[in-house]
């Protein structure tokens, strides 16, 4: 790790920001900060539009029978949930972050390209907006899953064309968002920041960069071979044209495995700059992290088929992607003994971002391990498509990445705000999501195993009584994150302890060396790191 | 600050109370792991599921174990001091190699299991399986018989006009029926969409993937109904067609195999009735037009120089039992083809039809037992 000379001040308050003023200034910003916080608001506002849509999906499971919304909105609302969440409210927050810190913990001014990052989030509402609209137009919303596969996707009405061109939009923008950062990470970083000694942040970014590079326009062509089939004559995934539908779950998952790297990878990275901060102590085995964060992009690129047990494919190819989807486990056991070991020996305090990071650390655990379950080719037979995968994968997105995105809100929202947060408040927001959490996801296991599959409206008796614990706990989980919504606007409006330049003891990365809150302007002249 | 601790008490307070209020819940639970196995692939899966999960388990207790340990012990309240060590290499080293040995453990069961999921290989009898939106349909190949298996449960009590059913949402019309002890092998397919037909008591789930046939094995070892449902997003109705399997003895079964086959027959044409001349012609139009006409020509015409024609033809005006033999074996070296695979009641209709259709004059009715009786 990178040590500081911490009588340096890096941030300069010149007086000439010739910034406009009111809604103008954040439609012609090329300021990282402005664009950081403009992507931050967006994937919270998103975050609760998927919300809403997660609390409906729980209402109708509330009960066996059909009591909320018929059975093709059910699958709509699955089905934007899904593309809402990972494309609107996780991803746009790990750029968020990205932009806010990345310039900051290597010493830069801003980003490499400002005015195509002005443009990579402007592009973003009008996905949103195309999505949300496609509710209100003839045929409905999208309902065949995120995973959008053909041939129900060829039935679909004009909902399905708005979703394919919100996913084109989104793609473009995650794109150039990658541009951006690696050439930001790699051009300028301040004399000294030498890549290895880079906050680990920055690699995880770097990284996650590099796969977004890779797989969007994957997903693209995924999609755009679905716009023609639907409407101009080809038969990508058509049998009876000379096409094969489990093509396109090729290609998607081609795409949507390295996708759920680029969705974890950030938030491994804002875990690492936590943990040690809270444990006043270094971060064990940096080299091996990054060693290992780049392991598993790597390996995300030859375990796609493991969502695909059950299509039917040859022996062989089960067994490859077995035993290559349960090396995933290797990289990743290395980062989570790497973090224990952290803080082993630490001199630990609990505020609110180290509860996250430790709550993160064990949940997501807990949904590694279920990932290994699954890549077991004889057992996922049994539990693909079931609420096991669906407990599976929101322990690792919910309480892996949005757990590590409310852990570094808090550790980075004095920089940002000039104030302290409310310890209390903030700390009642974890426990309640925590407790919420498991409350609303670990019935789910139980479901999944005893056979009730994902995706259905209604559901045999047998699975009521779980069914309804969780619906509780979805809605507790709900409404919980109003409280960090509260937090926050406290913070921004300044009700609260004035937040000095190194609020944490511990925190010995760039970011501390300016005061808080940050200059408009920070590091114009690059700090020296030895 | 003392107001906070005060909110945060006060808090816990309410969250102890309502984790508590969801305990009696959690006592009346009905499921939690999987359902009862009755094949030895589903025997297989729940034991290596268990063997990972205690291997989980420790592991996860080891891990975390060390981490509270830690957080009780290492933290800044207590007064401890932070340490400054940051790599091992020794220790780095041996938390990769031994999750990596770990793995091997598990692939070991896992690989014999799924070569033996796969293992397709000799079955005792074949049935296919074809998806619809929103139901399947089971075909007897063998036997010659098959049909469709429709949900049972009725729209009042899924819309809560009235109470559920104790198979509510896993009831169909028609379960597929197979004999206890037997190596059946599925062919799966669908007609429209993607849909996933799977018994979670034989641990075998296969998607029906439109335009492809995928097969799938089971053996069931008990006798009884079991329950599944599609497991691949297929639209609207995708909560709504049950897979249902009735496992019966193999004496039972065979009793439902003659049942079936009885009411094939029953649908089917009596082939000892003596039919109306005019009433075959009308049928045998029919028969003529899927069959015959693309090569003779609906007008009976034929093509010159290519097919022949039938009006006026001297076989068709000629003996019946003549005309009959030319369908049903065909010509050597021309393009007629043996017709034998058309129920007698059908090309006794069609040449009936032939011999009083256009100019043709002969107009006797060939009954359906001549056509049988001409077979032998």
């Amino acid at each position: 790790m990178s040590s500081i000379p911490h009588d340096h001040v890096g941030g300069h308050e010149h007086g000439h920001e010739h910034r406009p003023a009111g809604l103008m200034r954040w439609l012609t910003t090329t300021n990282h900060k402005d664009i950081g916080t403009m992507y931050l608001w967006f994937s919270f506002t998103m975050f609760l539009v998927g919300g809403v849509m997660a609390l409906t999906i729980r209402a109708e499971l509330f009960q066996p029978g059909l009591q909320v919304v018929h059975p093709e909105f059910f699958n709509s609302m699955t089905t934007l949930h899904g593309l809402i969440m990972v494309f609107g409210a996780i991803m746009p927050a790990a750029v968020g972050f990205a932009n806010w810190m990345i310039p900051m913990l290597i010493g830069a001014p801003d980003m490499a390209f400002a005015r195509m990052n002005n443009w990579s989030f402007w592009l973003l509402p009008p996905a949103a907006i195309l999505l949300i609209t496609s509710l209100f137009v003839p045929g409905g919303a999208a309902a065949a899953g995120w995973t959008l596969y053909p041939p129900l996707t060829i039935q679909a009405g004009m909902g399905m064309d708005l979703t394919i061109f919100a996913v084109h939009i989104m793609g473009a923008s995650s794109i150039m968002g990658s541009i951006n950062i690696i050439t930001t990470i790699l051009n300028m970083r301040a004399p000294g920041m030498t890549l290895m000694k880079m906050p680990l942040f920055c690699w995880t970014w770097l990284i996650t960069a590099y796969l977004l590079i890779a797989v969007m326009p994957v997903l693209a062509g995924a999609v755009t071979m679905l716009l023609t089939d639907r409407h101009f004559g080809t038969s990508f995934f058509n049998a009876a044209g000379g096409g094969d539908p489990v093509l396109f779950q090729h290609i998607f998952w081609f795409f949507g495995h390295p996708e759920v790297y680029i969705i974890i990878l950030p938030a491994f990275g804002i875990v690492s700059q936590i943990i040690p901060t809270f444990s006043r102590k270094p971060l064990f085995g940096y080299a091996s992290m990054v060693y290992a964060t780049a392991g598993i992009a790597i390996l995300s690129f030859i375990v796609w088929a493991h969502h695909m047990f059950t299509v039917g494919m040859p022996v062989m190819g089960l067994l490859f992607f077995m035993y290559a989807t349960m090396l995933i486990a290797v990289p990743t056991g290395v980062k989570v003994f790497n973090w224990v070991a952290t803080m082993w020996k630490g001199s630990m305090s609990f505020e609110a971002p180290m509860l996250f990071a430790v709550g993160f650390l064990f949940l997501f655990t807990m949904g590694g391990f279920t990932g290994l379950v699954l890549s077991l080719a004889p057992l996922d037979m049994q539990i693909h498509d079931t609420y096991y995968v669906v407990a599976h994968f929101h322990y690792v997105m919910v309480a892996g990445s949005l757990f590590a995105f409310f852990g570094g809100a808090y550790y980075w929202l004095p920089k940002w705000t000039g104030t302290m947060y409310d310890e209390g408040v903030a700390k009642l927001h974890f426990w309640t999501s925590l407790v919420f959490f498991n409350i609303t996801f670990f019935p789910q296991h139980f479901l999944g195993l005893a056979g009730m599959p994902r995706r259905i409206p209604d559901y045999a008796q047998q699975f009521a009584d779980w069914n309804m614990v969780s619906s509780i706990g979805a809605f507790g989980f709900g409404f919980s994150q109003l409280i960090f919504l509260y937090a926050v606007v406290k913070c921004i409006r300044g009700q609260g302890a004035k937040a000095p330049a190194r609020p944490w003891d511990g925190g010995d990365t760039l970011e501390w060396t300016v005061p808080s809150p940050a200059p408009y302007h920070t590091f114009e002249t690059p700090p020296v790191v030895r | 600050m003392v107001r906070n601790r005060k909110g945060q008490v006060a808090a816990a307070r309410t969250l102890i109370a309502g984790v508590a209020g969801l305990l009696p819940a959690l006592a009346l639970a009905r499921v939690f792991t999987f359902q009862d196995p009755v094949t030895e692939i589903a025997r297989q899966q729940i034991s290596l599921h268990n063997f990972i999960m205690w291997i989980c388990v420790v592991i996860f207790v080891g891990v975390f174990g060390v981490m509270f340990y830690s957080i009780f012990k290492h933290r800044k309240s207590v007064g401890h001091k932070a340490a400054q060590f940051h790599e091992n290499t020794t220790v780095e080293v041996i938390w990769t190699v031994i999750p990596f040995l770990i793995l091997l453990f598990m692939a070991y069961p896992a690989t014999k299991t799924i070569l033996f999921y796969k293992d397709t290989s000799s079955p005792d009898m074949t049935v296919k399986v074809t998806g619809y939106q929103w139901k399947w349909s089971y075909d007897y190949l063998q036997e010659g018989f098959g049909f469709y298996s429709n949900l049972k449960t009725p729209l009042a009590q899924i819309e809560n006009r009235e109470a559920k059913g104790e198979n509510y949402l896993l009831e169909v019309d028609n379960p597929l029926v197979v004999p206890v002890d037997t190596k059946v092998r599925v062919l799966i397919t669908a007609n429209d969409v993607l849909h996933s037909w799977w018994v979670p008591a034989f641990g075998i789930k296969q998607d029906a993937i439109p335009g492809f046939v995928r097969d799938a094995w089971f053996k069931a070892e008990q006798v009884g109904t079991y329950r599944g449902q599609c497991a691949e997003l297929c639209g609207k109705e995708h909560g709504f067609m049950p897979v249902v399997v009735e496992v019966k003895s193999k004496e039972d079964y065979a009793k439902w195999v003659a049942g079936q086959k009885q009411k094939v027959q029953a649908a089917a044409d009596d082939p000892s009735k003596v039919w109306d001349g005019k009433e075959l012609a009308v049928r045998g139009e029919k028969v003529f037009a899927a069959n015959c006409a693309a090569c003779h020509q609906a007008n009976g015409k034929g093509v010159p120089n290519a097919f022949p024609a039938l009006d006026g033809s001297k076989v068709v005006n000629g003996p019946k039992g003549e005309q009959l033999a030319l369908v049903l074996n065909g010509k050597e070296g021309t393009a007629m083809a043996s017709f034998k695979q058309l129920s007698d009641t059908d090309l006794a209709a069609v040449v009936t039809y032939t011999r009083s259709a256009w100019g043709n004059t002969a107009a006797d009715a060939l009954q359906p037992a001549e056509v049988k009786a001409a077979r032998k």
